[in-house]
């Protein structure tokens, strides 16, 4: 379960002075659930979702991660979020199966534990053929599954998505879809970003439509296609976002 | 704070780092080969260049003396200078070095000094030019002998004793052991290496660990672990320290292997080039005191822990690896500087230069490897470097805490 409630995280720059990356952002996620936050390049998606992986303090308001404060105890709600994002890189030096160990034993698990969710997952995820390679030696396919086991190691409740198909081709990009979908099915709460309107289309129970760090719409994709009249992703988000513009003007 | 994660952290980082070539070369390659065969090299060409020197009698002019040939033919018998025919440009040619010094004798000489009037010989020569230098100092020993010689005889000549003007002798003699001689003459090059080693030996993973994390994407990876960032710091930390101090200890056991290998090369050459040269010692390296150079690695770790806190802060501010190599590099100045300074003649250890960094290090380091133990000084340094050290750790923590600085892209 996500519970965000009135996120906020500014940023001081010298030149622009204080920016609100986001500004006062608040929504539900519930188990089995996909949550898709939907926004241009800048809107504030990755600074959510390291607000809610607690990667970044909020500056003002909070958000329960499966059942823990992200203020109050950070170490647990990481404990129970797997976070991928196509900025989360492997350790080029280490193999698939240590780099993935290194996760388990950093997540306090005991080594015949790790070993035995390594082999798991190198079968779920057809691993076992590069499971001893090193990172810098495998395909940009290979190495997202092995950044899909890390987050997995664990076994979270909770798994966040930054923009994670960014950069990937058809295939992998699928796969990444196809993965998002077993982990709803799992039953655990999932939080997607994309900018992408098929990969919203095809993935999210919810959609939050996120523009300079403010949420503007949020609801199930036929809620918001009867919200703004339009059948098609991209001009609801279009309408989100220029609505708020004649708003603001 | 956890160990089991700190030990964690750092396992995988020697890990990481023992199958990185370029880490290896700066961590055992260079300390361990390059550093004492560069110095042995360069030691080895300054001493044959200097004993060479030495040996070669220095290239002497006489500009004048055509009417006082007693002093002139007792200088050409001198085997020390080597007397050449004199030319109108004889000044160019000191300058050219073609001749090393020249000598002025007055007119009338030989007659001023056979009817005790007074006379002057000048010496010509070129400021700061070790051969024209080796010339001035024969010249002098010549000329001195040569008045004594006058003096001896007028004493004489009036049936005086020649003790009437010399009433004692004045003979030198060294009480110091050999490896306090050898701790002065070649005890700052070791402790400036063990301090330019602890530095660099630090630097590549400092900058890997911390812009290089953040240039290639792991930094964000480690940090959705639900390890506390103190633990990773630390973790990381302890791999910065580990390889300064693996270079120092690299260059230590290749320094003492070395001093072994030569000493015993020079040994057995050395009984019989010390008595054609008749300069017994000359030919022998200096000894260190082995505890005294252990003492000096003590001193080193916790100006070890210093500098890896130092790179690794500064590190953590770049974007990139390139970006912190050109904040890194410069600091590089900041150790040599106060390491040179405390090399220089004249000065000493007190309780006030104590407390300078590096500085503090350098100077007690000569004295340890000369087997000098100023146990007051060497606590207040020893605690001294830990105290800066410690200062500069909880900075390095502090700044990975920091969202601004981990994240700044």
């Amino acid at each position: 379960m996500i519970d965000a409630r009135n996120l906020t995280k500014t940023f001081h720059d010298r030149k622009r002075g204080e920016i609100r990356a986001v500004d006062g952002v608040s929504f539900h996620v519930s188990p089995g659930q996909i949550y898709g936050l939907l926004g241009a390049n800048g809107a504030g998606k990755t600074t959510t979702l390291r607000l809610l992986a607690t990667l970044l303090r909020p500056s003002r308001g909070t958000a329960v991660v499966a059942g823990c404060d992200v203020l109050t105890q950070p170490e647990r709600v990481r404990a129970n979020v797997g976070f991928l994002a196509a900025s989360t890189a492997l350790y080029a030096r280490l193999t698939a199966r240590e780099f993935i160990g290194y996760f388990g034993r950093l997540n306090g698990l005991a080594e015949p534990e790790i070993a035995a969710r390594i082999a798991h997952l190198a079968t779920e995820l057809d691993m076992h053929e590069f499971l001893d390679r090193r990172c810098d030696k495998l395909s940009t396919g290979m190495k997202q599954k092995t950044s899909i086991a890390r987050t997995l190691i664990h076994d979270p409740a909770v798994m966040i998505f930054d923009e994670p198909t960014v950069g990937l081709d058809v295939m992998a990009a699928r796969a990444i879809v196809q993965f998002v979908r077993q982990c709803r099915a799992r039953g655990k709460t999932v939080i997607y970003s994309t900018h992408v309107m098929s990969e919203v289309e095809k993935l999210c129970d919810t959609v939050g439509i996120i523009h300079e760090g403010r949420l503007l719409a949020e609801g199930a994709i036929e809620a918001l296609q009867a919200q703004f009249g339009e059948r098609d992703m991209e001009e609801i988000f279009v309408r989100a976002v220029t609505g708020s513009r004649e708003t603001a003007v | 704070m956890h160990a089991t994660n700190i030990a964690t952290v750092f396992l995988k980082e020697v890990r990481d780092m023992l199958r990185d070539r370029r880490t290896l070369i700066s961590m055992i390659v260079v300390p361990t080969l390059l550093m004492p065969g560069l110095t042995f090299l360069a030691g080895m060409v300054a001493y044959k260049v200097v004993n060479k020197a030495r040996a070669t009698a220095p290239t002497v002019m006489i500009v004048g003396g055509a009417d006082s040939p007693r002093v002139t033919r007792a200088l050409a018998a001198d085997p020390k200078v080597q007397i050449v025919r004199t030319t109108a440009d004889w000044r160019q040619r000191i300058a050219d070095k073609a001749v090393r010094a020249a000598v002025e004798i007055p007119a009338h000489f030989d007659d001023a000094l056979a009817e005790g009037a007074p006379a002057e010989v000048t010496i010509f020569h070129y400021e700061g030019e070790m051969r024209s230098g080796f010339a001035v100092n024969e010249l002098r020993r010549f000329f001195s002998e040569y008045r004594d010689q006058a003096v001896v005889e007028r004493l004489a000549a009036r049936g005086l004793p020649s003790t009437l003007v010399k009433p004692f002798e004045i003979t030198a003699r060294n009480v110091a052991p050999p490896e306090k001689v050898g701790g002065n003459a070649i005890g700052w090059i070791i402790p400036y290496f063990f301090l330019l080693l602890a530095f660099t030996g630090a630097m590549y993973p400092a900058l890997d660990l911390t812009a290089g994390e953040k240039e290639r994407g792991t930094m964000e990876t480690i940090l959705c672990s639900p390890v506390p960032r103190v633990d990773l710091v630390l973790g990381k930390f302890l791999m910065v320290l580990a390889a300064s101090l693996a270079t120092v200890l690299c260059s230590l056991a290749s320094t003492a292997a070395t001093l072994a290998i030569a000493g015993t090369l020079l040994a057995d050459a050395g009984a019989g080039a010390a008595a054609r040269a008749g300069a017994a010692g000359m030919s022998q390296l200096p000894s260190i005191d082995p505890i005294g150079m252990l003492a000096v690695v003590a001193m080193v770790i916790p100006l070890a822990v210093l500098f890896a806190a130092v790179q690794f802060t500064v590190a953590l501010f770049a974007k990139s690896f390139k970006e912190a190599q050109s904040y890194v590099s410069p600091l590089i100045v900041v150790i040599i500087v106060p390491a040179v300074i405390g090399i220089l003649p004249g000065i000493e250890l007190n309780a006030r230069l104590a407390l300078i960094p590096i500085l503090n290090v350098s100077l007690v380091s000569k004295e340890l490897v000369s087997g000098v133990w100023h146990w007051h000084l060497i606590t207040l340094i020893f605690v001294s470097t830990c105290a800066y050290a410690a200062v500069a750790l909880a900075v390095a923590v502090r700044m990975f805490e920091r969202e601004d600085v981990i994240f700044r892209t």
